[in-house]
């Protein structure tokens, strides 16, 4: 059993990888020798696309602006959204079905036509071109999704360790915070992942509410689509190098995704 | 244990969340409403009520986009649901390897959707690329780019690389999230690990699959940027999806209210599945 399990999961990662490595070898390649013929590794390796992407600010000021607003997301949206989500999984209250469901109907618009409004909007109450207008704007998906998520797992602990804590004579905030959270740590692990990854990608708004001061990686990338084709070592470098951060994320959260429950703490 | 306690006070937990949200929705879909109602010229405009709708609706290309919509997302389902749950049960439990399990399974959702077209591009070419070479190395006639099966393959094999990695770790954090007397209870009964998974890790695994069907389906319902970058919708129309044709509306004809009814039948479409597939999910479960 265990050795089938170990040789499933690797043919998996085996996939996995793969194109993950042919995105790696592109960015060391030339363009002349990724679309001149297959190489399986650089016959001539350099380090000229990310040498292009670390001296030139326009570039890497990019990677910046997505950090900035996709942290601010990430704070947002589990601070709102641990609260909210306590409240669905333990309390009845007027309208909370309905309420529950539309939250996550805000994910389901394609966001083609969208787009103008949502400019409209953001350029009215003057936030255009900041990061926390695309901090907001992510909002929209981000908080629906960790509050559905939160709840799910906030409903697995049971009761019982509510009560016994009032009964102990806990006040509500300091039972959130010093039992409840630390019960549900993967799940926050796997939320904060998940705010950050859906924020990280989505391009159309974060494009449509900045112009220059906030102008996200995924925007300045298509810049390598240009005139004479397209600069593909400097568009796979680019791409690298977009992975690097969430791996991080993903690094320092990795103990709370794969320790779930410490029932018994109470 | 699950009995909830009714309490209007809650609402005072979910009031920021809802501003939040509010504040960025509200405006917006109304706002796409109002396009869909009217004829808009340069500066002015004519309400001309559900003629958009009539005339979306009728529209063939919507029709033929919107039978591909679903046998793609369907697609897509079958394979990455269970396969992600698989994935979650194969890998290792804690320790190191499971650290770099979980970094490894996260790449392919970090990278941007439109890099992500552009890697199976180039990966899939026959000429240049490690797939493409491959695949007609061993003999089988493979090309993306001229046949439309291929083409419609590869699209879904790239969004069960992309995606499927979402369902795993959904599923690996709500495995985590059982405790260890179940197994013990398990073990002492001497249960298979059959009905170790039916009974105990399956119903425990239920929000976090609610969630990951939710996801999965909305998400590949409106996928756009992969395909667009490695196929441009062809050969053909077999990759054209339904935001392809909806883009291609809205920016290619500048026929904004169209577009708008497009964008409006188009939501409700994706929220009517979601809501039969919560209701019925929400109902089995009152059953029991």
């Amino acid at each position: 059993m265990t050795k089938r399990k170990i040789i499933g999961i690797s043919l998996y990662i085996f996939f996995i990888m793969l194109p993950i490595y042919w995105l790696v070898m592109m960015s060391f390649k030339s363009n002349e020798e990724i679309l001149g013929s297959l190489t399986y590794w650089p016959v001539s390796f350099s380090l000229d696309n990310y040498a292009t992407i670390f001296s030139d600010p326009s570039w890497y000021m990019g990677y910046v602006n997505s950090m900035i607003y996709v942290i601010m997301n990430v704070v947002i949206t589990l601070l709102t959204a641990l609260p909210a989500a306590y409240a669905f999984s333990r309390y009845r209250f007027l309208g909370d079905k309905h309420l529950f469901f539309w939250l996550l109907t805000n994910k389901m618009a394609p966001p083609a036509v969208f787009l103008l409004p949502f400019f409209q909007l953001y350029s009215s109450v003057g936030l255009f071109d900041t990061h926390i207008a695309v901090a907001l704007a992510h909002c929209l998906f981000s908080v629906p999704l960790a509050v559905w998520i939160l709840e799910g797992f906030m409903s697995g602990v049971p009761r019982e360790i509510d009560e016994t804590a009032y009964i102990d004579g806990y006040s509500f905030p300091r039972f959130f915070i010093k039992i409840f959270i630390p019960m549900i740590r993967s799940a926050i692990g796997v939320t904060a992942f998940f705010s950050f990854m859906f924020s990280w990608v989505e391009l159309l708004m974060a494009r449509t509410l900045t112009s220059i001061e906030a102008k996200p990686i995924g925007a300045i990338m298509t810049r390598t689509i240009g005139g004479e084709g397209v600069d593909w070592g400097l568009l796979a470098a680019a791409g690298v190098l977009t992975i690097i951060p969430g791996c991080l994320v993903v690094w320092f959260v990795r103990h709370h995704i794969a320790k779930g429950f410490a029932l018994g703490r109470v | 244990m699950n009995l909830k306690v009714k309490n209007n006070k809650a609402w005072f937990l979910v009031l920021p969340v809802l501003a939040l949200v509010a504040f960025s929705a509200i405006i917006p879909l109304m706002t796409v409403v109002n396009y869909s109602v009217q004829d808009i010229f340069d500066n002015s405009s004519v309400f001309v009520g559900t003629e958009w709708y009539r005339e979306i609706l009728n529209d063939p290309r919507l029709q033929s986009s919107l039978i591909r919509q679903f046998v793609f997302s369907g697609a897509v389902l079958l394979v990455e649901i269970p396969l992600g749950i698989l994935v979650a049960l194969m890998m290792p439990k804690s320790g190191r390897m499971a650290s770099l399990c979980l970094v490894i399974l996260a790449m392919p959702l970090l990278i941007p959707w439109n890099v992500v077209g552009t890697i199976w591009q180039i990966f899939g070419r026959a000429d240049i690329g490690l797939m493409g070479a491959f695949l007609n190395g061993i003999g089988i006639d493979y090309n993306y780019a001229s046949n439309p099966i291929d083409a419609w393959l590869t699209v879904l094999l790239m969004d069960v690389w992309h995606w499927t990695s979402l369902v795993a770790l959904l599923c690996y954090s709500g495995l985590r999230a059982i405790p260890d007397a179940y197994y013990q209870a398990a073990k002492i009964d001497q249960a298979s690990a059959w009905a170790v998974f039916r009974y105990i890790q399956l119903p425990k695994l239920r929000s976090v699959l609610v969630i990951g069907i939710l996801l999965r389906f909305m998400d590949s319902f409106m996928i756009y940027a992969e395909p667009f970058v490695l196929t441009g919708g062809g050969p053909g129309n077999s990759t054209t999806f339904l935001s392809q044709t909806l883009t291609k509306m809205a920016i290619g004809q500048f026929d904004l209210g169209p577009a708008a009814a497009f964008s409006l039948v188009y939501f409700l479409i994706v929220l009517l599945v979601s809501w039969l597939f919560f209701t019925t999910i929400t109902h089995l479960d009152n059953k029991k």
